[in-house]
């Protein structure tokens, strides 16, 4: 393993300014990805995973502002790049699927220009190398007959065909860290199983790292081997796969896991979250789950939770739980805000 | 029903809806040149629907899940085919009998962001169904309103906002409640679940199936997630290409699926728990075009164990240990 992580983000938050005021959408995040490694950041919607991804590749809006301690790739500080050096990383060393392959690929132009238009930014090909190399792209994800299909519009292909096109983009110039941003929440279980598989398969073939950002709490489980929970714009948990699913810690991730169907198998009613994700204009003072929490005492009304040490890995919890879901011992001293 | 169907799976209770043979053909335009071609989007389709209980119908895009929602809920008539609502026919009704059947079937859409009128508040999305169908009076009918709202778990003192004031779970609550508006006897869930996060999920399951134990609703409740059907169904029928390849007990389906189909169906879904994972199976391929789905069996080209008879003949619908199933060797797949 090597000694410095791949990528390293230290206290990264993420500003938007709207109408109604500066809005923190990420909120002091910590993250680290070492070289091949496939972390998965699970969250619900407006937790905030989407944005940090963003902020990793350098393509949020005007209106966000980045503030990190720390942002590096490979040894290279992202904050101090000028936009034109960073957009030589973008693309070609750490590289995105996004969730829409459909909205994502330009429907005006054939899949083989996108693909070819990637490989002559970063790779400087031309001519026929450049052809080859585009079909060898098209086979290893998996096209069937991937020499007519170059001259295909994305409207002319499935979903799962499209988002197999984004991939092929994505790994043309082998990155060192792939992003992939929801890549199967749009497409059916059969696809979705074919995508995810791919995108393993490509990552052990490559030695790749990558971060899959999913709500879904199954397909972390299968694919990823260190998890990330994020809540309303922090990291709630952070660890190991099998250790996180098997016991959590942080009681939102004990409710999320409760909440699945899946582990409900003879329960008629399914255990709930009261309440929803804090949004813009009302995050409660103390824990930010303290609303929601069954467990939440005065103290969690009151005082943040900082990240804190569990077994194999950290929770935002003074309180977090122990292998039969019921809190522990508090353990450290919040900041107090 | 007089006549003994084989390709229907008998109810135990009281039926309030039952669809036999169900087609919906669509006629699609290739071309000035060429002939138009026909979409089977719904080629047969049975099933009887209990009071008080739930049948899924799970499958994946292009499978004629929405098509059978939308014949059921009588927005579009079939092809061909009979549908009967406590035994009577809808086809060959006049206006007015339609208009009192249409009352007894209510739909939930999936999209509770695009499913509610913007401009509308949810006192008024919630009595415009009474206002169509009912001769109450203004108070009477915002009284109902307020009234459903308390069932669903909205504060009734909502009653004047506008649905961008909601969550998506309580914006899928309003689409529930006004679904109920009316006393219907069957509600249709298409994908009622799948644009909500887990835990908002689990409340609207658990909404859904308190108000169908108080007021004895029968659910057609369409989905592709196969741990949300497990919970919420009574029956299930898989479908694929337009056909009913599994149909039974939910429990009996789930714990000895017989069709390939369903077999890929499960083993695909993403499970949290390592030791609910089947075998690695990478299911082959994609569902095929609808216009010119392969001859024999529809499923045989990304079955794994297809052989020649599959290619040639179509596998009809029949029992196999306590459900229904089109496969050649659904005896062989245990």
């Amino acid at each position: 393993m090597p000694a410095m992580p791949l990528l390293d983000i230290k206290n990264l938050s993420v500003e938007f300014t709207t109408r109604a005021g500066t809005f923190r959408a990420v909120d002091g995040i910590d993250l680290t990805v070492d070289e091949g490694e496939v972390v998965g950041i699970v969250g619900e919607s407006g937790s905030g995973k989407s944005v940090t991804s963003l902020a990793v590749m350098g393509l949020l809006g005007s209106n966000g502002t980045v503030i990190a301690d720390r942002m590096q790739f490979g040894g290279k500080d992202l904050l101090a790049m000028s936009p034109s050096q960073r957009r030589k990383i973008t693309g070609k060393d750490v590289a995105m699927v996004f969730q829409e392959p459909m909205t994502s690929l330009n429907p005006c132009f054939t899949v083989g220009f996108q693909i070819m238009e990637t490989l002559k930014v970063h790779e400087g090909l031309s001519g026929k190398a450049l052809r080859n190399r585009a079909i060898e792209l098209l086979e290893q994800v998996g096209i069937p007959a991937p020499e007519s299909r170059l001259s295909a519009f994305p409207h002319q292909l499935s979903g799962g065909m499209n988002q197999r096109v984004m991939i092929a983009i994505a790994i043309a110039c082998n990155p060192r860290l792939l992003v992939a941003d929801e890549p199967t929440t749009a497409l059916d279980v059969t696809i979705q199983k074919q995508i995810l598989d791919l995108l393993v398969r490509l990552q052990k073939e490559r030695g790749m790292a990558l971060i899959l950002i999913t709500h879904d709490m199954g397909v972390v489980a299968e694919t990823a081997q260190r998890v990330v929970v994020m809540y309303a714009g922090q990291v709630a948990e952070t660890r190991p796969v099998d250790a996180l699913f098997k016991a959590p810690r942080h009681p939102y991730t004990g409710a999320l896991l409760d909440a699945l169907p899946e582990r409900a198998l003879g329960k008629r009613r399914l255990p709930t979250i009261p309440g929803v994700v804090p949004g813009i204009g009302d995050r409660p003072q103390g824990c930010l789950f303290n609303p929601r929490c069954r467990f939440a005492t005065d103290r969690c009304r009151i005082e943040r939770p900082a990240l804190f040490d569990v077994d194999a890995g950290k929770a935002r919890c003074f309180y977090p739980l122990s292998d039969n879901l019921s809190p522990d011992a508090p353990v450290g001293a919040g900041e107090v805000l | 029903m007089t006549d003994i169907l084989t390709d229907v799976m008998p109810a135990t209770g009281p039926v309030v809806l039952e669809a036999i043979h169900l087609r919906k053909h669509y006629a699609v335009k290739r071309g000035a040149f060429k002939p138009a071609a026909t979409v089977k989007a719904l080629d047969g389709v049975s099933f009887q629907l209990e009071a008080g209980k739930t049948l899924a119908v799970v499958g994946e895009s292009g499978c004629g899940k929405s098509t059978l929602a939308r014949s059921v809920t009588m927005i579009e008539p079939p092809s061909s085919g009979q549908l009967l609502y406590d035994g009577r026919d809808v086809v060959g009704r006049t206006a007015s009998e339609m208009k009192e059947l249409r009352r007894t079937v209510q739909m939930v859409f999936q999209n509770p962001y695009g499913s509610l009128n913007p401009r509308k508040t949810v006192g008024s999305i919630l009595s415009e169904p009474l206002v169509i169908n009912t001769p109450m009076g203004k108070q009477e009918r915002r009284e109902r309103a307020v009234a459903m709202m308390a069932k669903v778990g909205l504060r009734p003192d909502q009653v004047d906002r506008y649905p961008h004031m909601f969550s998506g779970g309580q914006r899928q609550r309003i689409a529930i409640a006004r679904a109920l508006m009316l006393n219907p006897r069957v509600v249709v869930a298409d994908e009622p679940v799948s644009a909500l996060d887990v835990s908002i999920q689990a409340q609207v399951l658990n909404l859904m199936m308190d108000l169908q134990e108080e007021l004895n609703l029968a659910y057609l409740f369409i989905s592709h997630d196969l741990s949300v059907v497990r919970h919420i169904a009574d029956a299930v029928m898989v479908m694929y290409l337009g056909r009913p390849v599994e149909h039974g007990p939910k429990d009996v389906v789930y714990s000895r699926p017989r069709h390939p189909y369903t077999r890929i169906l499960m083993a695909a879904t993403p499970r949290v728990n390592p030791a609910l994972r089947a075998e690695r199976v990478i299911p082959k391929g994609e569902l095929p075009s609808p216009l010119n789905p392969p001859p024999g069996c529809p499923f045989h080209k990304r079955c794994p164990h297809a052989t020649e008879r599959c290619a040639a003949e179509v596998p009809a619908l029949r029992p196999v240990d306590e459900r229904l199933v089109a496969c050649h060797f659904a005896e062989e797949m245990a």
